[in-house]
């Protein structure tokens, strides 16, 4: 039985991922500063139930998600949407050669992923519908197993397993669609003949 | 010999480190070999990392750590009341 008296000094470290994951739940600042508050207060008061020796990180991140789900969810003006347009397998990483002159203007030490901002990527994630966000969220930014992720979420494996993979699917559509608005895309496919160009 | 297809299939699991040793074993053994693949699962490794890099570092608002604090502090003994 965990003692509430240490729970500060155990939980606190965590209050910036917790932050982090609830900006990405909610998509506002004052909702993902409600939701951490929210979830420290229900994690001081029901620390008795914490096994310590455990994983306190996944407990916290378990009444995150809880009560993201119980609580702001139904404030979340969007329809839920539980599908997502099928998108290619290795959809971006296929578009690599479309990004061969953004590239070209980078030098040899920097990554081909510096040509996204943080916000983009950020945006990219917040954009899923929310049955793919959060599994791509408790999977890619907190590293959390699918069965851990199946336990927050209280769906099947196998249904975590499929909610990633077109998440990540459609993600990555997303950074592909953000670099096509800023031009740093080149479109691969040859434009009709007829079609007036412009520029060079 | 695992070929190029199903070791894609398993791209995800074997990055998200969920994949059997011998179903691991597998894919490393045909990566040694091919690199096609070898730099699909690069290119997804590192896109991985730097998802997690750019979404983990939001600033917390100041004061927030406070806030959370005098929670504790006016619910001590947790039955939702202040004292």
């Amino acid at each position: 039985m965990a003692d509430r008296s240490t729970f500060a000094a155990e939980a606190m470290q965590y209050a910036p991922q917790l932050y982090s994951a609830a900006l990405r739940m909610t998509r506002n600042a004052a909702d993902a500063e409600d939701l951490v508050q929210e979830t420290y207060l229900r994690g001081f008061r029901g620390y008795e139930s914490f096994t310590e020796g455990t994983n306190l990180r996944a407990w916290l991140f378990r009444i995150l998600t809880n009560t993201y789900i119980n609580t702001y969810r139904a404030k979340q003006r969007r329809p839920q949407e539980t599908d997502l347009a099928d998108v290619e397998d290795l959809f971006l990483y296929r578009r690599l050669p479309a990004f061969e002159s953004a590239a070209s203007t980078m030098s040899a030490e920097q990554s081909f992923f510096e040509l996204f901002t943080d916000d983009e990527v950020k945006q990219a994630l917040e954009d899923l519908p929310e049955a793919f966000r959060l599994p791509v969220l408790l999977a890619d930014v907190e590293g959390f197993a699918y069965k851990e992720i199946a336990e927050m979420l209280d769906i099947p494996i196998g249904t975590v397993m499929s909610r990633l993979h077109r998440g990540r699917k459609a993600m990555q559509r997303a950074l592909y669609e953000f670099a096509e608005a800023r031009g740093l895309v080149t479109p691969l496919e040859t434009a009709p003949a007829a079609e007036p160009t412009e520029g060079p | 010999m695992t070929d190029c297809n199903e070791t894609i299939r398993e791209l995800d699991a074997f990055l998200d480190g969920e994949l059997s040793d011998d179903a691991r074993s597998a894919i490393h053994e045909h990566l040694s070999a091919c690199n096609d693949c070898l730099s699909a699962f690069d290119f997804h490794a590192e896109l991985r990392t730097v998802i997690q890099l750019k979404c983990q570092n939001d600033e917390m608002p100041a004061g927030l750590l406070a806030k959370i604090e005098h929670c504790f502090e006016i619910d001590f003994d947790g039955d939702g009341r202040v004292g």
